[in-house]
């Protein structure tokens, strides 16, 4: 009986933890895109290595969460939900991850008077991962709360969508050379879709928190 | 050897009780995943074999007053009448509850034997049945409404809900299955009791086990044979049967079913309510199933009555009727088949009559049997109230009365040593010797015995009105320890 409760425990400190990871990872993401933009290099590099190590340790905390859940058939009416919520989490940080990874690898030159933009759209898709996780946290301590946090979410997914168009717009009317808009347009289209990625989450969070209420 | 054959009906419907009904506890959690089959099944065996033994008997003696069979081949083939009935609805996928069919294959032996039906018993026992369902209803929708406001307001992690839910459906599977067992065990055994071969067991003194217990453990056995080899095929359709639960309803759900159960079964409840002068819960078997799906409509109501199929419903109300009407009919066949075909009494010939004993005995209680009755015998209770109803004027109360005074029952003390050991725990040694004392004695009527003990001894006598329910309790022990010793002596 004690191991039970043990093992509850360690699951749940689990879940939080892969909580945090995605949590802290929408942090740094804003972080490397900041240092990307400032041309410091050295901070650049260590948000980056800080991203690849939140993600694979995030991973490696799923699949023990899942494996747990699945082998000691816990929650069974929920269990398909939960799982499917950590893979959609799971996808943010990836997504987080590789767009850092693109900035790195690909270096794109982006005018000054753009940052602002990008740093303005990379602050709303960070808030938007924020809310997600808050969102999340409520549904497995206090399913009346979740849509408290929802509504969050969708806002700054609107405004990182909004942000993200008006930038494209002005780039497009720019007289740069249209392999670099396109190229600038590629990373625009990454760093929205982590708040895209969000807002999945969030979408399933609604009709997960339906099906627990009934 | 003749004996196990025919107690081998009773064991088949508490097969079937445990292979159906255990479902109810446990088919949710087990269905679910939340409780593995093997631990459901191990509980819920010991618990009803606990509950068998240690409350049955309140249920039983209801299921006694309506008819108390006293032959064992009679007992025999009621019980295997209703575990027809049961076994048969259950193959035709109709709902159907074993308690209905034996109190049915019970009212089948009563018309068969022409014993007097005690209307008030089972007016009792209907009203159960449909207060049952409704007090699980009520009970589900007041605990679901308190569990789903405490879960708002205490906000615990889904991981640790599950853990809880887990515990909670094993230890209120315990109490259902210790419920059910202490419930249904009249369902089985209780045919059996007037008529127990058993011989009450002596644990050095420290403790008896008596030859019902002895009934109720073989009867908690099978059920829990049941369990062990059926159950878990039912828990997996019924798990996900009528409707799909969660395992938090699924617990609202089995707790309510098991405090109506409990409700039902407990003596103790009984006895405190009355000395509160509040009315005591009739302690009669009700049907397992017919709690869970009141349970179930209870929560349905939590969310605004909507989900509820009320065909379903009416289907399980038309099992109230044809349930019991399908037993008595199959009762009252069967037993013409076993008492003309195979020769075997199904049912004790008890005559009344107005000797002048009687006659006398009545006067005193100023009540006068016409003179047209005088020193006539009745083979039967039927035929005897019919004959008071043509011939004489007198109301309800008094007809119970001449009735009772009027039965010959032989009383005769033949093995005083036996008499002792069995008596020991329920009398005192001073009402015991009495007793002994007038072994070798024979006596035409209960009352004739009951006036020789307070001739005897006045440990017998009545000193306060409050005693008299006490005496009547103590003189029917007696009786019924006699007529066992003579039932056992007589072949």
């Amino acid at each position: 009986m004690l191991s039970l409760f043990k093992k509850t425990k360690m699951l749940e400190n689990k879940m939080d933890d892969f909580l945090d990871h995605t949590s802290e990872s929408s942090m740094v993401f804003y972080e490397a895109v900041k240092h990307y933009f400032l041309g410091t290099e050295a901070e650049f590099k260590s948000q980056v290595a800080k991203i690849y190590t939140l993600e694979h340790e995030a991973d490696t905390l799923r699949r023990e969460i899942e494996n747990q859940l699945y082998t000691e058939t816990l929650i069974p009416e929920s269990r398909g939900d939960v799982l499917a919520l950590l893979e959609n989490t799971d996808n943010v940080i990836n997504q987080v991850k590789g767009t850092i990874a693109d900035f790195e690898i690909e270096r794109p030159e982006i005018p000054p008077e753009y940052t602002d933009g990008f740093l303005k759209l990379t602050g709303f898709s960070g808030q938007a991962v924020d809310k997600m996780v808050k969102s999340i946290r409520a549904f497995i301590r206090n399913p009346q709360g979740v849509k408290d946090w929802l509504h969050k979410v969708y806002f700054y997914e609107k405004e990182a969508d909004n942000t993200a168009e008006n930038l494209k717009r002005k780039i497009f009317q720019s007289d740069l050379p249209l392999a670099q808009k396109n190229h600038i347009r590629y990373f625009l289209r990454q760093i929205d879709s982590v708040a895209d990625r969000a807002e999945d989450v969030a979408d399933r969070l609604a009709i997960y928190t339906i099906k627990r209420s009934i | 050897m003749l004996i196990l054959f025919y107690l081998s009906s009773g064991l088949f419907l508490g097969w079937s009780l445990g292979a159906n009904d255990a479902a109810n506890v446990f088919g949710t959690a087990v269905s679910t995943k939340m409780v593995r089959f093997k631990t459901a099944a191990i509980i819920a065996s010991i618990f009803v074999v606990l509950g068998a033994v240690s409350m049955g008997g309140g249920a039983s003696a209801t299921l006694g007053k309506l008819g108390a069979v006293d032959m064992i081949a009679g007992a025999f083939v009621v019980a295997l009448s209703a575990g027809f009935v049961v076994y048969t609805m259950v193959r035709l996928g109709l709902p159907v509850s074993t308690s209905q069919a034996i109190v049915g294959a019970i009212m089948g032996w009563s018309f068969f034997s022409g014993t007097l039906v005690d209307y008030s018993a089972l007016i009792k026992i209907v009203t159960s049945w449909i207060a049952g369902p409704i007090l699980a209803m009520i009970f589900s929708l007041l605990i679901y409404y308190i569990f789903q406001k405490l879960t708002q307001k205490i906000h615990v992690h889904i991981f640790r809900i599950d853990l809880y839910t887990r515990i909670g459906l094993i230890v209120v599977g315990a109490f259902g299955a210790y419920s059910l067992g202490a419930n249904n065990v009249a369902n089985v055994m209780g045919v059996f009791v007037p008529v127990s071969p058993f011989k009450t067991i002596d644990f050095f003194g420290l403790m008896q086990f008596n030859s019902t217990q002895q009934l109720f453990l073989l009867g908690g056995l099978a059920i829990a044979v049941g369990i062990m080899t059926y159950s878990g095929k039912v828990m997996e359709t019924v798990g996900a049967g009528i409707v799909k639960l969660t395992p938090q309803a699924a617990l609202v759900v089995v707790l309510a079913h098991s405090i109506v159960l409990f409700l039902f079964a407990s003596q103790g409840l009984h006895d405190w309510m009355r000395s509160l002068g509040l009315p005591g819960i009739p302690l009669v078997p009700i049907s397992s199933s017919q709690l869970v799906i009141g349970a179930v409509v209870g929560i349905g109501m939590v969310h605004g009555g909507r989900n509820i199929q009320y065909a379903t419903l009416v289907r399980i109300g038309l099992g109230w009727v044809y349930t019991p009407v399908a037993a008595a009919l199959i009762a009252f066949f069967a037993l013409f088949f076993m008492q003309n075909v195979f020769s075997q009494p199904v049912h004790q010939q008890v005559p009344f009559e107005f000797s002048l004993e009687v006659r006398d005995k009545l006067n005193e209680k100023s009540i006068t049997i016409p003179k047209s009755l005088w020193k006539y015998q009745y083979p039967t209770a039927v035929a005897c109230r019919r004959a008071l109803l043509d011939e004489a004027s007198m109301d309800h109360s008094e007809l119970a009365i001449v009735m009772e005074y009027a039965k010959v029952e032989l009383l005769k003390l033949q093995d005083p040593e036996r008499f002792v050991q069995a008596a020991v725990k329920d009398l005192t040694p001073e009402q015991i010797n009495a007793v002994v004392a007038l072994e070798g004695e024979t006596y035409r009527h209960r009352w004739q015995l009951g006036e020789a003990l307070r001739a005897e001894s006045d440990s017998w006598q009545i000193t306060d009105p409050g005693q008299t329910s006490q005496r009547e309790n103590e003189l029917n022990l007696v009786c019924e320890i006699i007529h066992r010793q003579m039932n056992l002596k007589s072949p």
